[in-house]
């Protein structure tokens, strides 16, 4: 069975906007979509611009898909799967996330 | 086979031009070239001759260099003038006494300043304008000289007036015609020119006849002139005409025309076998060509004609497009209405300073000839149409009339020759953009690879845009101009919607006129214009997800994340403690300062969690944040005015600083920036900003929508001599106008030229009303002011919003990613490379340049 760590307090996250968390000494940009109270995570180290900056984006949909867009030079990743939509071989790793109670948790 | 030697006399702009010429021709190696000069160094361009006043170097102004000519063979003698050419054996002498026989021989010797026989010409302080050395002569004389002279309004002779009066002499211009430019303009085109010249400082004097310079009574000399007036002054620059340099022709023989000018043929060959001539010496068709295209063309014929192709010259077309003393003037054709039986038009608005003249042939049809002062954006146009013999589509008159209302505007990338350059980075034209477009590319992605515009730096997005939109519509295909795939409406349309509406929120907003979530096109649009309209706090719940991240964190970001810190300073103007705090702050954070282009003070390198503290003590020192981070007004820089400058005629400061205090904060589609100078000198650049403001000993003038940036505009004179209630009630009105009106992210330059009926219209609305909304404007301005609030001072009071400001959620480290080396003496220099960077952060050694 796999484990879950507690991050944070879910009310530590504002609605449709980003936060970075440390774990397991990776650093994870995890968002709160508004529209559906749900929570994702992917890395927040932006490969194309090379800096931890990820969670710092704009969250949106592009033809559907859930996305940030870089702070830095505005590729869109994929919040469920760390896919950039732009440069597909420059896509981060995905993580997964869970709201328990009121706490968020990353698998670990 | 021995090679063919070609001997050029004149290394000049043509001679050079035919020598290079030559040395491309696939066939070189079978000739040998040796050029002569008279002047001490070889060709240099002549055309940009003036730009030496502006701080060109002579280096700067060379066309070719000795290391060219060794590399390709070319032999060159300068300072020695050939002064004998014997026919019969096929060589030619110079002064020094060389000799150099020739197979083809080659006149390029170019024209010379005509001055006119008056007594007294020769003194000193009396020079011509044509040459390096000439202008070191002007620089000398204009420095122990108070008042100068140009004798002849003709294009060359404006151009010398201008030089003289950047050196900072009192300037005259003496014509002997009725008008300025009598060659190119005609009546009122030459009135108008001179009134615009007159303004800015350069007295005119028309129908003066010299008749003798003598000794002065104010100044060094005093002309006098056939009417019984005069002039006194201490330096006199002839412009009046150039005449050939043919005295080679002349002398030996060879066929020149009856005022003078070596006769060529349609080769360029002379009446002399194996003798050519070209550029400004030759005479073809009876005409001297004084433009250096010409000449090229000549050039080219005659190497054409020497290597055995069958180039001819078939005389060239003399349209003229410059900004003489900064007014634009333009003159196409048969300017003057020559041509028997022609048709004329003629525009002329006296309030904006334009004139225009449209001449078509006598069954209506046909531009054969225009000019244009003021306003030659229909130049191109109009050349084309000349040229390419084109019939006017509908009336003539609509070639030259402003559009109002209805009538298609002058669009700004329409206005643009599809060489021009729209992305520096990848040197993509607009050319390529509009094949890439009919090539299939219709959308922005497609654009950036196909054509790699956008792809580098990313500055030239909203230009690459609006050519593609452009070329999309000239295919007749319905360019979509919604915000963003979540809004099929405009940015005008959807201000209007919040401001009817009265919607507050993006969601409100999102659930009635959009779809799905929105992204990070239409959700900083849409902050923004909620900002404008109801000013709330940016860093609310409700609006905190769409703001960009230099917004949510009140700094902007640098490319490893870490953020800048910019204090406002309004005006530029700053104490000395205040100065001190500023030092404090950067050296106890340790960050990387800089003095702006905005006469503020930049702080680099700042870690999210740094940021509050930072402010705090800002804040408490009475800083207020400097929004360089948002679109909103950025800077009024100011020059110093009137409380210390010697020429000030108003305060500028005081304007610069009160002006900065009334918009701070307002958000708009664009950033904004505005100046404010102390007089016409223009120390502030305030012709370089969205809004400009200039004292004048009547009042402010106000000036708009100009833009440094990727492609600078100058901004237009809006209205004159204002006092200052009436001054701010314009900008008022003119700023809400463009932030309800304009797209996103569209500066007002662009945004002016892109409005139907431009700055006619803008005055219609402004100033006259026509759209009855200037009260609702200035109301809507009003909220903005009384609703500010420091974004910095409101969010150090929030505990919730200061969560924020850590690198992690749960954890107190910090970015491992972060790297610097010390920089000329600042601990927070960046390294170059992300390689280096990563090496750093993540603790391997690395070797340092020093810099020395
Ligand atoms: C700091 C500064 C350069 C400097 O070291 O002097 C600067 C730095 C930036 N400029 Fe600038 N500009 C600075 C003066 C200027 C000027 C000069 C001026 O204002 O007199 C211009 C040309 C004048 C103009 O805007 O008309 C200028 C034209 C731009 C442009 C091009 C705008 C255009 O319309 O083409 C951009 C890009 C944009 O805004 O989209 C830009 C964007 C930027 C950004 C915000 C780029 C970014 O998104 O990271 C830079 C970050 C600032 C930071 O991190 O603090 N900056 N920038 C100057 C800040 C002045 C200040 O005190 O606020
Ligand atoms: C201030 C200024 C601004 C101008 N602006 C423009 C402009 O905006 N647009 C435009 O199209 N044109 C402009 N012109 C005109 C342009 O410079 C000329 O058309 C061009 O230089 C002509 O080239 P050329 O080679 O025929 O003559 P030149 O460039 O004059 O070269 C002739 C050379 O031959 C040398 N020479 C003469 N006789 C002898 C001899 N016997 N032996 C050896 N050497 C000799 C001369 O010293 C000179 O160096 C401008 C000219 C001036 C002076
Ligand atoms: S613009 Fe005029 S008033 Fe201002 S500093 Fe310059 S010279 Fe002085
Ligand atoms: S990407 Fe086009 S100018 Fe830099």
């Amino acid at each position: 069975m796999s484990e879950w760590k507690d991050i944070c307090k879910l009310t530590d996250l504002a609605a449709n906007t980003g936060v970075c968390a440390l774990h397991n000494g990776e650093q994870v940009a995890i968002f709160l979509d508004g529209k559906e109270q749900k929570v994702h995570a992917i890395s927040n180290f932006d490969p194309i611009g090379k800096a931890n900056v990820l969670s710092r984006g704009i969250i949106g949909d592009i033809k559907g898909r859930l996305v940030v867009a870089s702070p830095l030079y505005k590729q869109h990743f994929c919040l469920e799967t760390g896919e950039c939509l732009e440069e597909p071989e420059n896509s981060v790793k995905a993580y997964q996330v869970r709201v328990e109670g009121d706490v968020v948790q990353l698998q670990a | 086979m021995s090679k063919q030697k070609i001997i050029v006399v004149g290394n000049g702009m043509v001679g050079h031009k035919f020598i290079e010429n030559m040395i491309e021709h696939p066939d070189y190696d079978q000739y040998e070239v040796v050029t002569f000069s008279e002047e001490p160094r070889l060709a240099y361009d002549r055309v940009q001759l003036s730009y030496y006043f502006a701080g060109k170097t002579v280096d700067e102004l060379m066309l070719t260099s000795p290391d060219y000519y060794d590399e390709n063979g070319v032999r060159f003698i300068v300072s020695d003038k050939v002064v004998n050419i014997d026919h019969a054996n096929k060589k030619v002498v110079t002064e020094s006494g060389r000799e150099e026989s020739y197979d083809k021989l080659i006149l390029a010797t170019g024209s010379y300043p005509f001055v006119p026989p008056i007594p007294g010409k020769d003194q000193e302080h009396c020079l011509v304008y044509r040459t390096i050395e000439d202008l070191e002569g002007m620089t000398a004389s204009a420095k122990v000289s108070k008042v100068g002279v140009v004798v002849g309004g003709g294009l060359l002779g404006l151009e010398a007036a201008n030089a003289l009066k950047n050196l900072g002499l009192e300037t005259h211009v003496v014509e002997f015609a009725p008008r300025l430019m009598a060659v190119q303009l005609d009546e009122g085109g030459g009135q108008l020119l001179r009134s615009k010249i007159e303004e800015l400082g350069v007295s005119v004097h028309t129908e003066k006849n010299t008749t003798e310079i003598v000794a002065g009574e104010t100044c060094r000399y005093r002309m006098n002139f056939a009417d019984g007036s005069h002039i006194e002054t201490d330096m006199i620059l002839f412009s009046a005409g150039i005449r050939p340099q043919d005295e080679l022709a002349r002398q030996f023989d060879i066929e020149i025309g009856p005022r003078g000018g070596i006769v060529i043929d349609n080769y360029c060959q002379t009446s002399a076998k194996d003798v050519y001539a070209i550029g400004e010496c030759a005479l073809w068709d009876g005409k001297i060509f004084g433009l250096v295209a010409p000449g090229y063309n000549m050039a080219k014929v005659a190497v054409s004609h020497i290597t055995g192709g069958g180039l001819a010259f078939e005389g060239a077309d003399m349209s003229t497009k410059l900004k003489l003393l900064g007014v634009d003037v333009a003159s196409i054709g048969d300017a003057q209405a020559r041509t028997p039986g022609c048709l004329s038009y003629t525009y002329a608005d006296g309030h904006a300073g334009v004139y225009k003249r449209l001449v078509v042939s006598a069954d209506n049809k046909k531009v054969i000839g225009a000019v244009l002062v003021g306003d030659v954006e229909a130049y191109g146009n109009l050349l084309q149409m000349m040229l390419g013999d084109i019939e006017i589509p509908g009336s003539p008159e609509a070639l030259i009339l402003p559009s109002i209302d209805g009538a298609a505007p002058a669009l700004g990338v329409d206005a643009l020759p599809d060489s021009a350059q729209i992305c520096s980075c990848h040197d993509v034209t607009k050319g390529d953009i509009f094949e890439a477009v009919k090539g299939g590319c219709t959308d922005l992605a497609g654009i950036k690879s196909c054509t790699k515009a956008v792809t580098g730096c990313g500055g030239c997005a909203a230009m690459t845009t609006q050519v593609m939109n452009a070329a999309l519509t000239e295919m007749g295909v319905e360019v979509d101009d919604s915000l963003c795939e979540h809004f099929s409406y405009t940015r005008q349309e959807i201000f209007d919607i919040i401001r009817v509406k009265g919607i507050k929120s993006f969601d409100e907003l999102l659930e009635s006129y959009g779809q799905g979530r929105g992204c990070e096109i239409c959700k900083p649009a849409i902050g923004s214009m909620l900002a404008t309209h109801w000013n709330e706090y940016v860093l609310d719940d409700k609006h905190i997800g769409l703001q960009d991240t230099n917004d949510v964190f009140l700094a902007n970001m640098q490319r490893d994340g870490t953020y800048s810190v910019v204090p406002r300073i309004a005006g530029g103007e700053i104490t000395p403690e205040q100065l001190i705090v500023l030092g404090e702050v950067g050296r106890d954070f340790g960050l990387y300062t800089k003095i702006t282009g905005g006469q503020r003070i930049d702080f680099f390198g700042a870690q999210l969690h740094e940021l509050p503290p930072i402010w705090e003590r800002l804040v408490e020192a009475g800083f207020e944040t400097g929004h360089a981070y948002g679109k909103s007004l950025r800077t009024v820089k100011s020059c110093v005015g009137s409380t210390w400058c010697r020429y000030g005629m108003l305060d500028s400061v005081s304007m610069a600083v009160n002006l900065e205090m009334r918009y701070k904060g307002l958000r708009s589609p664009h950033k904004l920036k505005m100046a404010v100078s102390g007089c016409t000198r223009e120390c502030a650049e305030a012709q370089g900003k969205d809004v400009g403001v200039i004292a004048t000993d009547k009042g402010w003038n106000l000036y708009l929508c100009g833009n440094g940036g990727m492609k600078p505009r100058h901004a237009d004179l809006f209205a004159q001599d204002l006092d200052d209630e009436t001054l701010l009630k314009y900008i008022d009105r003119f700023l809400m106008f463009y932030c309800r009106t304009a797209d996103k992210l569209q500066r007002t330059s662009v945004w002016m030229d892109n409005l139907e009926g431009g700055l006619e219209y803008l005055h219609e609305v402004i100033v006259e009303d026509k759209l009855g909304i200037c009260e609702e404007l200035e109301a809507d301005m009003q909220r903005v002011i009384d609703t500010y609030e420091c974004e910095w001072k409101k969010t150090l009071n929030s505990p919730e919003r200061l969560k924020r400001f850590a690198h992690f959620i749960n954890s107190d480290l910090t970015d491992d990613n972060l790297a610097y080396v010390e920089m000329r003496g600042q601990a927070k220099g960046r390294i170059a490379t992300d390689e280096e960077r990563q090496k750093q952060a993540k603790g391997v050694e690395i070797e340092t340049v020093e810099l020395v």
